[in-house]
């Protein structure tokens, strides 16, 4: 079973704490945000049913919120996920060749994850870095000014990281 | 010359973004002014005589904005910073956010006691991920220093503020949804009235102000509304913030007080530097991307042949026929090279995908106008195709609860409108079309002004 450290359950109080009485649902979003980070990157229903019990909420207030919002990951994802912006700004500045260099090089497609699990990408809507295009976020950082140089340099950061950590 | 600078003029002093060096820079003064001189009626006052009008797009007059505020007996009454930033284009409050997170905070304080705000709360996009950390840190080092908790300054005035982080929506930028997100909901925007002034978050009294709108309370508290009402031109008054982005030399935020042309905004070294390698310039999307685009001789000049100007009245001087809006800010340029046809579909793309889907105009619209315009793009268009983008663009428009519709709907209109031989040439040529751009044709060609 599923469950958040004292830690992290600490987190959740102060996160209730932040509105007032009886309006826990208020922390649903972040608490959300909580659970993909704690438990491997995507919300299952299993951790939803902990969220809606850790929030005295029905697990359908939490299912309609968690597959509103973008950022939810509904099934599990590689450990690094590329999400590369699409939308006109990004466009005008070459993300499309970024998006098919990725493809290329990484050999996945668009929502597709690398058979080792250390890639997925995915393709976005404006995440408000257009002056700095093409980007893409990567966890909680944006990586701007994209080349195929960069792109490479990224992904080798990433497997260096994965080489460190294991 | 450089133009007078309120909000960014210290973002380049070292050590801005910590305490310290922003207090000694003149920081939280408006705090002392407001609080301890001031009554929170005071304060809407002049914001009321600033000529203030919201930033975050729909440039609706501050002032008028809080003084719709219900305050009725024992019900608490709450101010929501709307910093939920998604406008593509957009990107100005991310940077003062990440660069003078004191400002905004010291404009959330004062603007808190105008309002009777105890709890304030600042809803952030969820892909800012990285913000939240040092607005957090920030709220801290105002509140060690007594601008924050329980009476500060030795007034009676409680207030805390919160950072809530949404995740992903870009509807959650229009008020209601962003309350009913807050409220820990999907982003359905509510059926108004009542408006968040009467019934907002937890059915209490709410204002929801952009991040810029409410960092420009300090300068107006400092100097006061008449002399920041001097600034600027017209209804257009103060500074704006402006982010720069597409084919240019020189992307990013740039400050103006609203009396320079775009043709300076554009091309001189102060702001956006011209147009990369030499390049022409063809159409512009002035204010992010709901707003109309102009193709370049209808941007940098009035249909009456006058100087377009960057503030509110210029950029839609003409209307929607021959105009645009001064919008969020977002300036998005685009060169001779750049295909409208595309431009228009990933913008038809990001509107399909951001619909909250309640109703059905824009549910159903948004996905429709994307099919068309992807056919279209990639040689598989029809004539009729271009007639019933514009039928289905005019049936969204208006029909829907919240004004995302509309601005799913204006960057089709527009484009059709004003680069229809463009969507016709991609029709008849749907070989041609996959590896060449129409180019810039006759839009940069002189308008023919008929005289009055």
């Amino acid at each position: 079973m599923i469950k958040f450290s004292d830690e992290k359950l600490k987190k959740v109080d102060e996160i209730v704490a932040r509105y007032p009485q009886g309006k826990q649902k208020s922390a649903l979003l972040p608490v959300l945000h909580l659970a993909q980070e704690e438990f491997g990157g995507w919300l299952s229903t299993e951790a939803m049913d902990y969220v809606a019990s850790l929030l005295k909420l029905e697990p359908i207030e939490v299912y309609e919120v968690a597959t509103f919002y973008s950022m939810y990951n509904l099934k599990p994802v590689g450990r690094y996920m590329f999400e590369v912006c699409q939308t006109g700004p990004c466009m005008l500045r070459g993300s499309d060749q970024i998006i098919d260099y990725i493809k290329q090089k990484l050999n996945i497609g668009i929502g597709e994850t690398t058979p080792d699990g250390l890639f997925t990408l995915k393709t976005v809507e404006c995440l408000g870095a257009c002056g700095y295009a093409p980007m893409m976020q990567l966890g909680k950082h944006f990586r701007e000014h994209l080349t195929p140089e960069k792109v490479d340099a990224i992904i080798e950061e990433c497997r260096r990281n994965t080489a460190a950590n294991n | 010359m450089g133009s007078r600078k309120l909000l960014l003029e210290k973002a380049h002093v070292p050590g801005i973004r910590g305490y310290d060096v922003y207090r000694r820079e003149g920081g939280y003064r408006s705090v002392e002014k407001a609080l301890k001189t001031m009554s929170p009626d005071q304060v809407t006052e002049e914001v009321k005589k600033s000529g203030l009008r919201g930033r975050g797009g729909a440039g609706f007059p501050t002032g008028m904005k809080w003084s719709f505020l219900a305050k009725p007996e024992g019900v608490p009454r709450y101010l929501v910073c709307n910093a939920d930033e998604s406008e593509p284009g957009t990107f100005k409050d991310r940077y003062l956010m990440e660069f003078l997170p004191h400002l905004l905070i010291e404009g959330l304080i004062v603007s808190s006691f105008a309002l009777g705000s105890k709890s304030t709360y600042i809803y952030i996009r969820g892909e800012y991920a990285w913000i939240p950390d040092i607005l957090e840190q920030a709220i801290a080092e105002a509140k060690n220093n007594g601008w924050l908790g329980k009476n500060i300054l030795g007034t009676g005035f409680d207030c805390e503020i919160y950072v809530h982080r949404g995740a992903g929506a870009y509807i959650c930028g229009e008020e209601t949804a962003l309350i009913e997100s807050l409220e820990g909901k999907r982003g359905n925007p509510r059926i108004k009235p009542p408006f968040p002034a009467v019934k907002g978050v937890w059915d209490c009294p709410t204002v929801v102000n952009n991040v810029e709108t409410l960092a420009a309370v300090v300068p107006i508290i400092n100097e006061g509304g008449e002399a920041y009402s001097k600034i600027g031109v017209g209804k257009s008054t103060g500074t704006k913030l402006l982010s720069a982005c597409g084919n240019i030399n020189k992307p990013g935020v740039y400050e103006i007080d609203m009396t320079i042309s775009v043709e300076e905004f554009i091309f001189s070294d102060e702001y956006c530097g011209g147009i990369p390698n030499g390049k022409r310039l063809k159409a512009c999307i002035p204010g992010g991307s709901s707003v109309p685009i102009l193709p370049a001789n209808l941007l940098l000049k009035t249909a009456k042949g006058e100087t377009r100007i960057m503030n509110y009245e210029s950029l839609s001087d003409g209307g929607f026929a021959k105009g645009s809006m001064m919008g969020s800010g977002g300036f998005i340029v685009l060169d001779e090279d750049q295909c409208v046809v595309r431009n228009t579909l990933t913008l038809a793309r990001f509107y399909r995908h951001e619909s909250c889907g309640q109703c059905s105009p824009c549910r159903e619209g948004t996905g429709w106008m994307e099919k068309i315009l992807k056919n279209i793009e990639y040689g598989k268009g029809k004539s009729s195709d271009i007639d019933l983008l514009w039928d289905i663009q005019r049936k969204i428009e208006g029909n829907t609860i919240c004004p995302l519709g509309d601005a799913a709907a204006w960057p089709v209109a527009a484009a059709i409108r004003h680069f229809r031989d463009e969507f016709e040439w991609h029709v008849a040529n749907p070989i041609a079309s996959q590896n060449r751009n129409f180019g810039l044709a006759h839009y940069a060609d002189p308008l023919e002004v008929v005289p009055a």
